[in-house]
């Protein structure tokens, strides 16, 4: 079936077979920071940006995205690189496997809510599961990343 | 992993009913669902061009429409002014934003499931399905009507000054509960709803008089629900636990309800 959707602002015009998931798309196209982990929507390690919304692709049919907007890392690497460096300060990273996924919830988040307390911030990042960190230094690297936004 | 031969965006919900009922077709809803499943599905049926994404309100209720997802509802403010925000408070754990990006309303309550917490949390409130044929139905005998293939088209809540609260056990933040229990009080009527039992959930209705003393209604309730809702066990607990559990989850929600207080999980 035919499909027609922006990937990080470059339009795309493809057939897909209707039971496509989005993420295989999106590879398809080399965005290859997009990484397949549970695929039983649990792990938030697939997340993308549709219309400014994070999604899960490995569970969303790619048709679904026909006519939207959607950003993967490499659309916003300036934001998911500086969001890195408080990552790396924080020691917030072990394998780095969650963080494709964790990187995109916690930009949609940045741009979702204003001045998410602690408690808005664990709940927002509750579906992006990490195997390695405990979750500590992220929190940390994200209070310290608002913070400098704020100012 | 489910697999589609052919991808019909409905035009109308006659065609997308008259297509349902061929047993190898389904409608989807935000697929989280139907995703972990492995169907073979000959035709999938969109709703998503129907306009069937929108809360609407109006002096009475509020419609949901079957395709606005777990996120609108969480974040909708007028619906979550009422009822003590226990819809919002249903959806939170529900896995995680992105998830509950997709995740319907239709997929939710059409399911029925056992595992359910906005099922659990819509029972205690004066809710309806409408349903394409079946019309509108009180939530409270859809729960125990048989899957069909029916369209569940919006949602419906009337609006009144009830009292609610809403609390869950789990075992991690994310995963399925426990236990849910929600309980509503109006108009000296108070709805008790355990779910996740792990069977589907189950309401009690029961007609007390408001100004009974807390530990009244505690005691009576706590009662009638012995006599009347079953546990089962399955891996995340035993139906002994749940039973625990249950008089805990119901006199902690009934305290918020008659106190004001504010019991976290
Ligand atoms: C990993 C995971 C964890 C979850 N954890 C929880 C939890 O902790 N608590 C909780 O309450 N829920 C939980 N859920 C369930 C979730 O909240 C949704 O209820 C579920 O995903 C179904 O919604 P959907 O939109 O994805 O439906 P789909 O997967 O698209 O569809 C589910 C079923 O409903 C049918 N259907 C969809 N829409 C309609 C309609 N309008 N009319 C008729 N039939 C329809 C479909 O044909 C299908 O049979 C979880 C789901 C997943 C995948
Ligand atoms: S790969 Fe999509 S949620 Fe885990
Ligand atoms: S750092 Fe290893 S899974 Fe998160």
């Amino acid at each position: 079936m035919e499909i027609n959707l922006w990937i990080n602002g470059k339009e795309f015009k493809d057939d897909v077979l209707p039971d496509t998931v989005l993420i295989d798309f999106i590879r398809s196209k080399g965005f290859y920071s997009v990484k397949r982990g549970c695929e039983t929507s649990n792990c938030g390690l697939c997340t993308v940006l549709m219309d400014g919304k994070p999604i899960l692709s490995c569970s969303t049919l790619a048709l679904r995205g026909n006519g939207h907007d959607i950003t993967t890392i490499e659309g916003i690497e300036e934001e998911a690189l500086e969001f890195g460096g408080f990552m790396a300060d924080q020691g917030a990273e072990q394998c780095g496997f969650c963080s494709p996924g964790f990187i995109m919830t916690v930009i949609a988040m940045k741009n979702e809510l204003t001045n998410p307390s602690e408690e808005e911030i664990k709940n927002y990042l509750n579906g992006n599961l990490c195997r390695c960190t405990g979750y500590m230094g992220q929190l940390r690297a994200i209070k310290k990343y608002l913070e400098k936004g704020s100012k | 992993m489910f697999t589609i031969d052919n991808y019909v965006m409905a035009e109308n919900l006659e065609e997308a009913y008259s297509l349902n009922q061929n047993r190898r077709n389904v409608i989807l809803g935000g697929t989280m669902w139907l995703r972990l499943g492995r169907k073979k599905i000959g035709k999938a049926i969109d709703l998503s061009s129907l306009g069937l994404n929108n809360i609407e309100e109006d002096d009475e209720k509020f419609t949901i429409g079957c395709m606005c997802t777990l996120r609108n509802i969480e974040t909708n403010k007028s619906l979550n002014k009422y009822f003590n925000g226990i819809i919002a408070k249903s959806v939170n754990n529900i896995v995680g934003v992105q998830l509950r990006n997709g995740a319907t309303i239709g997929g939710t309550l059409f399911s029925r499931f056992g595992f359910s917490d906005v099922l659990t949390a819509l029972l205690s409130l004066d809710t309806y399905v409408n349903l394409y044929k079946g019309g509108i139905v009180p939530l409270s005998d859809f729960v125990n009507m048989p899957l069909d293939n029916d369209i569940l088209i919006n949602v419906i809540i009337k609006k009144d000054s009830r009292r609610a609260s809403y609390l869950t056990h789990r075992k991690s933040s994310s995963d399925l509960p426990v236990l849910a229990c929600a309980v509503s009080n109006y108009d000296g009527e108070w709805n008790v709803v355990l779910g996740a039992r792990p069977m589907k959930a189950k309401l009690i209705n029961i007609k007390k008089n408001y100004n009974l003393t807390k530990d009244d209604v505690v005691e009576e309730m706590l009662e009638i629900i012995k006599q009347n809702i079953g546990f089962g066990s399955n891996y995340r607990g035993s139906g002994k636990y749940r039973q625990i559990l249950a008089e805990v989850l119901v006199r902690r929600n009934i305290d918020e309800i008659i106190s004001g207080g504010n019991h976290g999980n």
